[in-house]
């Protein structure tokens, strides 16, 4: 079976991400006020023929800890694994 | 002593560091990172560059080139290995090295001159200076400020693994001034500086010569 499946890559929360601050200040000086926390990551979208959508979960999970990526800078999640139409 | 510098495609340094080992007397060659041997080569040099185009994240794909399992091997057999720049992102990615190289804390590329001491002399690429020496090399990197866990850093305190701190200006805002770190083996050594572009004083800096001096018994 084929799965869509969309990851999602942040900088770890407590490692500074200066893309995300400079996002947050050029946002201040648009004037939009109260915007804080700003992080700026990733989106990886891909397909996977897999048996089920567990095994496609898996899949994705152990390509995200060995390239996908980095354990010491970034967290990851999978925002979506759905069958392929 | 035989000097391997490892070429992967996007590799920018690698004459640098071949002219580096040849101008300190050692028989220089390059290695294709699709090879899968390092043609006895006594000591392995990454060199700087932007292996992949810096794909995902820079080193991350490079880790994966068939040569670097000749490189771990190498380095397992306690071996000297040197990663340069995009060469250290690499053994930090390839786990050869903790930690990783985040995204300049300033976000813009810098290249300009730095000035670096050395903190640890038993490595190879250290024996040829005494603790406390000063080198002024060039960066040139858009992710080089160092960063692990605390404990990370504790340990590597610990254990005077950090080879190389930037000394006045840190140019990436890296972790306790970090340019330089060593593995516990003590034989893999990675730096963002430029030692191979700090070998004539006529361009600079003859500072980091000794980096490629490579002394016998290393």
């Amino acid at each position: 079976m084929r799965f869509r499946v969309r990851i999602r890559i942040t900088p770890r929360v407590g490692i500074l991400d200066p893309q995300g601050q400079a996002v947050e200040h050029a946002l201040a000086s648009l004037g939009f006020g109260g915007v804080g926390a700003v992080r700026v990551g990733r989106s990886i979208e891909l397909a996977l023929e897999a048996g089920t959508e567990a095994e496609a979960r898996e899949a994705a999970r152990r390509m995200c800890e060995r390239l996908l990526a980095n354990p010491v800078t970034e967290d990851f999640a999978l925002d979506g694994v759905e069958p392929a139409a | 002593m035989k000097v391997a510098v490892v070429r992967f495609p996007g590799s920018n340094c690698d004459a640098d560091a071949w002219h580096a080992a040849r101008d300190a007397g050692h028989d220089a060659t390059y290695v294709w990172h699709r090879s899968t041997d390092l043609e006895g080569a006594d000591v392995v040099v990454l060199p700087g560059g932007f292996s992949y185009g810096d794909y995902l994240r820079a080193g991350a794909i490079a880790r994966f080139s068939p040569v670097m399992q000749a490189v771990a091997a190498h380095a397992g057999a306690g071996r000297p290995v040197l990663g340069i720049c995009n060469g250290f992102q690499i053994l930090c990615e390839a786990g050869l090295l903790p930690g990783a190289l985040a995204r300049n804390a300033g976000l813009s590329f810098v290249c300009r001159w730095v000035t670096i001491r050395v903190e640890a002399t038993d490595t190879p690429f250290t024996a040829s200076y005494r603790a406390g020496d000063r080198i002024r090399a060039p960066v040139a990197h858009g992710e080089g400020r160092f960063v692990a866990d605390e404990a990370t850093l504790d340990r590597l305190e610990r254990e005077r693994r950090v080879v190389f701190r930037y000394v006045g200006d840190n140019p990436n805002g890296a972790l306790r001034d970090i340019a330089g770190i060593t593995n516990e083996g003590r034989n893999v050594v990675g730096l963002m500086p430029h030692p191979e572009r700090a070998m004539h004083a006529l361009l600079g800096s003859a500072d980091g010569a000794a980096v490629f001096a490579l002394t016998a018994g290393t």
